[in-house]
């Protein structure tokens, strides 16, 4: 096997902005022309070398072409100049999404995305429970994925890519989505692979990760390579220099639970979160209570469908829920100006204890954060109806006894 | 063309998964691909044998059905249309699978027209059957018939191949082809014998605006004419409408491939 895993020479990708969206033949004939667009370099000689085995991030800020990178290397993209050459059999996993056909099962889809890596009907067959094991979808598998949640999507995705056996791996931001109890499998997964002596591609905001992960990390910007080295050094580098012009800077720490991390390129701002009651802005609340989760938001320009979520977790770190607009498929729209976003809760199921916000508002592939602002606000919950106390949450239920037969007088 | 073949096995997936796709969650299965041939069938034999009386040419064996005559020609037009039409949109049909995965592009449009050979075959069989009960032998001709489908689903996804990509850089190019279908369907002698072009007196309107000559040089007319050659009336095709099917087929493909492969680079971006 070749000491290169991955190259690129040169690459520069150029994309055409169309005036309007689709072309019709309609409109070029009237025209007499083709739809006019203006054209944009997405990459400009970039040049980058992926040694077999390593683990290599690719990290920039939002649009500065880290995901169209990948596409070229991936063999998804053609590039306009410049080659791009692969040493193995590549699996790619790209922002949201594997390449599924919506109307297809999750199973046909499994079949028909290991066809196109490569593999054979009979070891597709021998991976198949794996696959859809470490997705955890044994019930759905048979459903069509666009009945799928966004989480379900990405877990199917990657671990059809990580199952086939690929030499090199390609992973676009997908840490992002899923759970917790799945990010962690998935690392396990990336550390198997290292340990493979398997090639890794990743593209990933978060930088922690990034740094402890990769071997080697290269820094897009605009398009141009600013520079490739250890990942210790370029990432430091990368957030002091994004510091400057971060548009997000770090919140106040008015409420209690603030000082906690938060990140994003800031194209929608949450100004700030609170839990209503009655119309009452509180921090304690009683379990049963009809209460408003309220989201304060912030756009300088206009941003298309961003999507709003919240996280609960308890002190112990116990994540017990994670509502989002996608999710919910509450359409946002165009977000201009500020305003905000209620989240109305008419039964709080909760069990007394004290309890953290995270809100995050994302863009509509859910992949990309705009602003993720951890422990937002910390909130308590004291005993209401029903009086249930143990676990993090109450089912609501009623209990209904009843004797089925007199008892046996002998 | 090299790569192509190394993707068999993806291409026998993509044809397994249109198959199956097609006539999923229909309790009557492959029945549903037989009963679309099967109405238009019925309309044409009653609106052009029975009501306005269009004589067929007289068949092998003496057999002078309208059904059969035209069922010779409606077939291999079905085929054609559905290849034209399914390859052009199987490239936007598939723009999740485009945009995210790797693998050649062309192995989209090959698909359908495989899936809709396994289709044509079953109907052509059932004519065969047919032809057998009306005392039509065919059964020497199968063999060069057989081979005559294969040229036209050729012929076919050349085609395909072009409108294919034309569809993707051009959303409404659906709209116009299907008027060139309609056009192409009666300029073909499918409902109606050639003899009713070929044989039109010199001082005729047609053939002094040489609409006669315009008219020969659509393939399809050739195609359909060989397939009745073959089948109905268990004759050679001339040496002519051979060379012009062999030489459209070739110039199709030619073309379709070329143009496909000078814009499919660019079909991840634009889709
Ligand atoms: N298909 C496309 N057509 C036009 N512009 C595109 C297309 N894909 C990406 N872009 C643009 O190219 C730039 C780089 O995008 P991308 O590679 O997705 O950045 P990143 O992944 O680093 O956020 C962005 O400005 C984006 O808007
Ligand atoms: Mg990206």
């Amino acid at each position: 096997m070749s000491d290169v895993a991955v190259e690129a020479v040169g690459v520069s990708k150029r994309f055409r902005l169309y005036h309007e969206r689709n072309q019709s033949l309609k409109a070029a004939f009237m025209r007499g022309r083709r739809a006019k667009f203006d054209e944009f370099w997405a990459l400009r000689d970039v040049d980058l070398t992926i040694p077999t085995g390593k683990t290599f991030g690719l990290i920039g800020h939002n649009g500065s072409g880290k995901s169209t990178m990948l596409k070229c290397l991936a063999g998804i993209l053609v590039p306009d100049h410049g080659r791009t050459q692969v040493n193995g059999k590549v699996s790619a996993l790209l922002e949201l999404g594997a390449g599924f056909h919506p109307e297809l099962s999750g199973r046909d889809n499994v079949y028909l995305n290991g066809s196109i890596l490569g593999m054979s009907r009979k070891q597709i067959d021998r991976q198949f429970d794996e696959i859809v094991d470490f997705a955890g979808l044994e019930t759905f598998i048979d459903s069509p994925v666009k009945n799928y949640s966004s989480g379900m999507y990405v877990r199917l995705g990657f671990s059809v890519a990580i199952n086939v056996d690929p030499e090199i791996l390609m992973v676009d931001e997908v840490l992002a989505v899923g759970d917790e109890s799945f990010q962690r499998k998935c690392m396990e997964k990336f550390a198997d692979f290292r340990a493979e002596g398997r090639t890794v591609v990743i593209v990933s905001h978060a930088l922690g990760t990034m740094r402890s992960m990769c071997d080697e990390v290269a820094w897009l910007d605009h398009g141009k390579l600013k520079g490739v080295g250890r990942p210790e050094d370029l990432v430091d580098e990368y957030v002091g220099a994004s510091h400057e012009d971060r548009v997000v800077e770090e919140a106040p720490a008015a409420e209690e639970g603030a000082g906690h991390s938060r990140w994003g390129s800031g194209e929608v701002r949450l100004t700030g979160a609170e839990v209503l009651s009655g119309g009452q802005s509180t921090t304690k609340v009683s379990t049963g209570d009809d209460v408003v989760v309220r989201l304060h938001w912030e756009a300088a320009a206009p941003v298309v469908e961003p999507v709003f979520g919240i996280a609960l977790h308890t002190l112990e770190g116990v994540h017990v829920t994670g509502p989002n607009t996608r999710d919910a498929e509450v359409r946002t729209g165009t977000l201009h100006g500020t305003g905000h976003l209620d989240l109305h809760v008419s039964r709080l199921m909760l069990t007394p204890g004290t309890y953290d916000l995270t809100a995050a508002v994302f863009d509509r592939s859910v992949v990309h954060a705009f602003d993720h602002r951890e422990k937002v606000l910390r909130f308590h919950v004291i005993p209401g109806t029903p009086r249930d106390h143990y676990g993090v949450m109450s089912l609501g239920g009623s209990w209904d006894l009843r004797s089925e037969s007199p008892p046996s007088t002998r | 063309m090299r790569v192509t073949l190394a993707s068999r096995e993806l291409l026998g997936n993509l044809v397994m998964r249109e198959l199956r796709g097609k006539y999923k969650g229909t309790s009557l299965g492959w029945f549903w691909s037989l009963l679309n041939p099967l109405a238009s069938t019925l309309i044409f034999s009653v609106v052009f044998g029975a009501i306005l009386r269009v004589t067929p040419t007289v068949g092998a064996g003496g057999v002078q059905n309208y059904t059969l005559f035209l069922l010779c020609a409606l077939l291999p037009w079905n085929y054609f249309s559905g290849v034209v039409n399914g390859g052009m949109g199987s490239l936007l049909g598939n723009a999740n699978l485009i945009k995210k995965t790797s693998f050649p592009r062309e192995l989209l449009v090959l698909a359908t027209t495989a899936s809709l050979f396994v289709t044509f075959l079953i109907e052509m069989a059932v004519l065969a059957v047919a032809l057998l009960v009306f005392g039509v032998n065919p059964l020497i001709w199968l063999v060069p018939t057989l081979l005559l489908m294969v040229v036209l689903a050729v012929f076919a996804t050349g085609l395909g191949l072009m409108l294919a990509v034309a569809n993707v850089y051009f959303r409404d190019s659906a709209h116009f082809v299907a008027i060139g279908l309609q056009v192409l369907f009666y300029a073909t002698p499918v409902i109606y014998p050639i003899t009713l072009v070929s044989d039109v007196s010199p001082d005729s309107l047609v053939a002094r605006l040489h609409i006669d000559s315009l008219y020969f040089a659509n393939p399809l007319v050739h195609y359909v004419e060989a397939f009745r050659d073959l089948l109905y009336e268990h004759q050679v095709p001339s040496l002519s409408t051979i060379l012009v099917i062999l030489l459209s087929a070739a110039a199709s493909i030619c073309v379709g491939w070329t143009v496909f492969n000078r814009f499919s680079g660019r079909l991840a971006e634009e889709l």
